[in-house]
């Protein structure tokens, strides 16, 4: 059984319709890139995952149990947890007090203080100050603190390269394998896609709110991977 | 010698009216919401300790061992029963804490009638400290300024020292992303909503000791409240006591000048701050 199966998942705002019955699953250990230009769904997808996003409750099963359209509390309790888009610290603080209220739940595994500050050394000596402090990538690593602070089973990266340079995004992309190697699923949306394909196993593609391509990541090329981004 | 005593009347004063702001201040700080009923609440709080007082025959600062757990529960079940339904925008709280505004007061009428109340503290409202044969300090305003220092240092350490204070925070920068990690805002709100009115509680006895109270003296309470939170400067619970102290001696300064005048001079350096410095004199950093 997959950890996290999706089955015909719409989404709408208003009138707009952002998804149209998307389905896809994530095994345990897995890591699985979203790639698809702007405006295709991916964050609407992440958003109904965590319960940000309306969804019906059989549509979105995490553990072989309904969790379409929980609140967000009661799925980060359950071991969902996502590095939001734009990063969304809180400005008023502290990078160490960004990284405990993760932690706030107590659910057990392997992550702790300790073990964030040894991924992301810089943070360390940075810890009492406000999180607004921070360099753009600096505040990354803290929103990815952050969420691994939860110890959860699958762990959501919205964009995470966003404003980034090139430099600091491969240096963040590096640390997926740690979290990954320490049981974490992982579900990336990217626009970058070469970044998405290095990191991930599994690949699904989304254009205007539909699987258009999936498949393993090394297997598809880079043709048809173009083909299905752009819809030509 | 006369200026000292007035001056010293003022800021001592001016500690009930931080309290009656920092209630104010906390619940606007962490959910938006502007609550016209908190001037109510607070005589609410004192009809309460005037009925418990006479009940158990105990003196207004006994009767906040029940008196405060009671209103603090009382909030928490106004804010996720009713009020949490009407976060989200700006005008649906304004319209909603006004509704209960009026209804408390309406209520307050039919069960308690018109009648002006006080709680009598006993011997302690008369006591004072003679310092010198024309200056004296009385002990009643003293221990108020004294209990509203200790609940507003209390409140800074409880936002800025504790994991609660710390979802507090996380909650008013970003709601959405706080309940992703697994705050409950509902619960937080709430919280929050009974945290202001343990402290209005407190307020509220301490008014109703020193001045008369009826079901409509509320909205002149929330007037002094909004005062105090704006010169202050909203988000910053040590400038809410700046606030409340400078009110309290404008009016007393006001008060020495003409006996009609206090709560007019009070009005008056309200407008002239917010004239030269509408920020507030301590305005939380921009973030």
């Amino acid at each position: 059984m997959a950890l996290l199966e999706i089955e015909s998942l719409t989404a709408f705002y208003g009138d707009f319709q952002a998804l149209y019955g998307v389905s896809m699953s994530v095994d345990a250990g897995q890591s699985v890139a979203i790639i698809g230009a702007n405006g295709a769904g991916k964050s609407t997808l992440l958003k109904a995952i965590v319960g940000m996003h309306p969804a019906k409750p059989e549509m979105i099963r995490f553990n072989g149990e309904p969790i379409g359209g929980m609140r967000s509390s009661k799925i980060v309790a359950r071991g969902i947890t996502m590095v939001p888009e734009g990063r969304r610290l809180f400005p008023s603080l502290t990078v160490e007090e960004n990284l405990n209220i993760g932690a706030q739940l107590g659910r057990r595994g392997p992550w702790s203080l300790t073990r964030i500050f040894d991924l992301f050394p810089m943070l360390a000596e940075r810890r009492r100050e406000k999180s607004t402090s921070l360099s753009g990538g600096q505040q990354q690593m803290v929103a990815i603190g952050r969420a691994l602070m939860s110890n959860p089973r699958l762990l959501l990266c919205d964009e995470i390269s966003l404003g980034l340079a090139p430099i600091v995004v491969r240096d963040i992309f590096r640390r997926l394998p740690v979290i990954i190697a320490e049981g974490t699923s992982v579900v990336v949306v990217e626009q970058d896609v070469m970044q998405a394909l290095g990191a991930s196993n599994y690949v699904y593609c989304l254009q205007e709110g539909r699987v258009l391509l999936k498949g393993e990541s090394q297997s598809l090329n880079r043709e048809t991977i173009k083909a299905a981004y752009f819809g030509v | 010698m006369e200026v000292v005593q007035v001056i010293v009347q003022g800021v001592l004063l001016g500690g009930l009216y931080a309290l009656f702001a920092a209630g104010l201040s906390l619940i606007f700080g962490v959910m938006r919401l502007v609550n016209i009923a908190h001037g109510d609440l607070i005589v609410v709080a004192a009809y309460f300790a005037y009925f418990t007082m006479q009940a158990f025959g105990i003196g207004p600062f006994t009767s906040l061992i029940i008196v405060v757990p009671v209103i603090a529960a009382f909030g928490y079940v106004l804010q996720r029963c009713l009020l949490n339904f009407a976060l989200g925008d700006d005008l649906p709280p304004l319209l909603v804490t006004f509704g209960l505004s009026i209804i408390i007061q309406n209520v307050l009428l039919l069960l308690f009638t018109h009648d002006s109340r006080r709680l009598y503290a006993g011997p302690i409202e008369m006591a004072s400290w003679k310092f010198t044969p024309d200056f004296a300090i009385g002990v009643l305003p003293l221990i108020q300024f004294g209990a509203a220092v200790l609940i507003i240092g209390g409140l800074q350490l409880l936002f800025y020292r504790t994991k609660i204070g710390r979802n507090f925070r996380a909650t008013s920068d970003d709601p959405a992303i706080a309940q992703l990690m697994g705050i409950e805002n509902r619960h937080i709100f709430a919280l929050a909503m009974a945290l202001s009115l343990a402290v209005v509680a407190i307020a509220g006895v301490f008014i109703a000791v020193r001045t008369t109270f009826n079901p409509f003296y509320g909205p002149q309470l929330l007037i002094f409240g909004f005062e105090a939170v704006i010169m202050g400067g909203l988000g910053s619970l040590w400038g809410t006591l700046a606030g409340g102290i400078l009110l309290g001696l404008a009016q007393a300064v006001g008060g020495q000048i003409n006996v009609g005048l206090p709560f007019t001079a009070g009005h008056v350096v309200f407008l002239l701050v917010l004239f030269l410095r509408p920020q507030g004199l301590f305005p939380k950093v921009s973030v």
